[in-house]
């Protein structure tokens, strides 16, 4: 057999060789970032430009304002409802002050296909300092803020679970 | 930034599988991609040697990669979830060792002072019985856990294995080392077998006991003092290992299990000092050893001066040997690129070339390029070793997946750095490409216990219970 033949056979086999490890290390790779890392600060962060350019896009009348009332409040307030679980999971609304309404009744806000849900279930409004409140409506099967039934309206804090049959949602920035 | 309101909401990640692949097809390419390899290596070696494509290239390509197949398909039945890359891995390395172990039977030289020529076909064979016990192992062996039920059946079970060859009759003394039994014409190597039987004690054994071996200790210059009754087990297996060591002169056995012991302890305990004692221990024994064993000081004095040990022996001076010095020099003349299968001269070393010496052939043909690339393979099966026991939901599986690679890649550094010059040579064999039946037999079942912990470690976790909370609103009144 030529000389030219062995050596091209002993650097391909070396490479083959090789490229094996290197496809084994591949396989390893996409098994390393095999897991989905949800990460609640990394969102708040990416929520963060999106507030800011809207700020920007604000009447300077109303950023004055924003910045003059109680501005630490403000920076803390929720931008947008999420849904995390039941049929609707996935849904947000942006929180823009205005009151929303959850229920099974075609006009709610958000209206709830749920067989546990009353048809005028529970509203989430601001009140006058930009606190967002949740109150009850008098359903039957009841609102619930983290594990404790609502009586009275009562203020949402960030990321606390809604319950309200099999739905729950929460208000994030 | 403004995290004063609610912090609780502030660093709370959660982690889930993304719809958990089997991988199942990742790992048939990389099969074929393993067995082609070998084929490849089959015929250069045929056309280097003999100046045609090796006549037995059909059998022996169509051989490993039906044995391969059958695997594979046993994987995909009973095994769904486990690691794509222990079975191409393993299966790539047992047909390199194939290759080169055929390479050496075709070595005149070789064929002149033993019965070779009849190695590889043999090698075949051990192979088929190595895939047939993997097979076995996955099929019968549900769930690993099963095994934590025998713990101190094990125990008992790798001392027998271990004593056996010192029972007159039936060991057999061969070359300085009494590691073999002789049953029916056949020689095996019980201590490849005891690996695993004693990984299984001593994962049993520490789950259980590992709260009382962490916490129960005074600290004493920054080191972790256990307790004297949580030291007796370290130093039982200590003293066993010992005593293998003298009565069977197996330096790398004996290293094996202790070193062994020593990670799984440190795994199971998280007390450094677990290390610190380990190592001491070990080095005390082995010097005490070497200080009056004959057997063991030659490898000592080799290790030390393997010039000096090639000289006396080509002066006919009974009881050195060359072999440290030639494999130095295969090595050497082997260089970055090598000088291409079929066209060493490693078949000089002689004896055990195709066993404990395989290195070396490995090393002058395929050169440091080859080298690096063999032994990143055995890298990569102890990573997804590991990697498997850091999956592992259940403590004994973490244990004894760590133990078994942690053996195994024991075993790899202890042969090829005895190989090497880099630590004294000791008479145990490379796993997978050595030639050696009990060998390749036992670790085939190690990478079936390790795909069958990986299966149950990467299986989609079940759906986690309703909550609890869900109860209150979802509720019919009337």
């Amino acid at each position: 057999m030529s000389e030219l033949t062995l050596t091209v056979m002993r650097l391909g086999f070396l490479a083959v060789l090789w490229l094996f490890v290197i496809v084994a290390v591949q396989v390893i790779r996409s098994d390393l970032f095999g897991t989905r890392v949800t990460q609640r600060g990394a969102r708040r962060e990416a929520a963060r430009p999106q507030q800011a350019a809207r700020q920007a896009a604000a009447p300077p009348q109303q950023r004055g304002q924003q910045s003059g009332g109680g501005g630490r409040q403000r920076r803390n307030a929720p931008t947008k409802l999420v849904v995390t679980e039941g049929t609707l999971t996935g849904t947000t609304v942006a929180l823009q002050g205005q009151t929303i309404t959850l229920g099974r009744a075609h006009d709610s806000t958000i209206v709830l296909d749920d067989d546990y849900a009353s048809s005028r279930h529970a509203r989430i409004y601001p009140d006058r300092d930009g606190q967002w409140i949740v109150e009850d409506l008098g359903s039957t099967n009841g609102t619930y803020l983290d594990r404790s039934r609502l009586t009275t309206p009562t203020p949402i804090p960030l990321g606390a679970p809604i319950r309200i049959g099999k739905t729950v949602i929460e208000l994030r920035k | 930034m403004s995290s004063t309101t609610n912090p609780s909401t502030h660093h709370t990640s959660t982690i889930g599988a993304i719809g958990a692949p089997s991988r199942r097809n990742t790992e048939l390419a990389l099969l074929v991609f393993a067995v082609v390899i070998p084929v490849f290596a089959y015929a250069n070696v045929g056309l280097a040697i003999n100046n045609q494509v090796p006549s037995g290239l059909l059998s022996y390509g169509l051989g490993l990669g039906l044995l391969a197949g059958v695997a594979h398909l046993v994987v995909r039945k009973f095994a769904p979830y486990a690691d794509p890359l222990l079975l191409p891995l393993a299966t790539l390395l047992n047909g390199l060792g194939l290759v080169v172990i055929w390479r050496l039977d075709q070595s005149k030289l070789l064929q002149s002072i033993k019965q070779a020529g009849t190695a590889a076909p043999r090698q075949l064979l051990y192979t088929a019985m190595g895939i047939a016990l993997f097979i076995v192992v996955l099929i019968f062996l549900k769930d690993h856990r099963v095994l934590q039920r025998y713990t101190y059946i094990s125990m008992v079970g790798a001392l027998v294995l271990l004593l056996l060859p010192l029972v007159p009759g039936l060991g057999a003394n061969i070359y300085g080392a009494k590691i073999w039994i002789s049953v029916a014409g056949f020689s095996i190597q019980p201590g490849e077998f005891a690996k695993i039987v004693l990984a299984i004690f001593f994962a049993g054994y520490l789950m259980v006991k590992r709260d009382a071996l962490a916490l129960a200790s005074r600290r004493f210059m920054g080191l972790y003092l256990p307790r004297g009754r949580d030291l007796g087990p370290i130093l039982v297996v200590w003293f066993i290992s010992i005593l293998i060591l003298v009565f069977e002169t197996d330096l790398g056995t004996s290293l094996l299990f202790f070193g062994m012991f020593v990670i799984m302890l440190y795994v199971a305990t998280e007390r450094t000092s677990w290390i610190v004692f380990g190592l001491l221990m070990s080095a005390a024994g082995a010097v005490g050893v070497a200080s009056f064993e004959p057997h063991v000081k030659m490898r000592v004095q080799a290790w030390l001066d393997p010039m000096k040990e090639y000289t006396l022996s080509q002066a006919g001076v009974g009881g050195h040997s060359e072999q440290s010095m030639q494999a130095l020099w295969a090595f050497g003349s082997g260089g970055t690129l090598g000088s291409g299968l079929g066209q060493g001269h490693s078949d000089l070393i002689r004896f055990a070339a195709n066993s404990d010496f395989i290195l070396a052939t490995f090393g002058e043909e395929l050169g440091l390029a080859g080298i690096m690339a063999l032994l990143l393979i055995y890298g990569l099966i102890v990573e997804r070793g590991v990697r498997t026991a850091l999956a592992a939901r259940d403590p004994f599986g973490k244990l004894l997946a760590i133990g078994l690679s942690g053996a195994f890649a024991l075993q790899v550094f202890v042969v090829s750095g005895g190989v090497m010059g880099l630590i004294p040579l000791t008479g145990m064999t490379m796993p997978f490409v050595a030639y050696g039946g009990s060998s390749v037999i036992a670790n085939w079942a190690l990478v079936g216990i390790l795909i069958r912990i990986s299966d149950t470690a990467r299986r989609p976790a079940p759906a986690p219970a309703s909550n609890p909370d869900a109860e209150m609103t979802q509720v019919v009144r009337p």
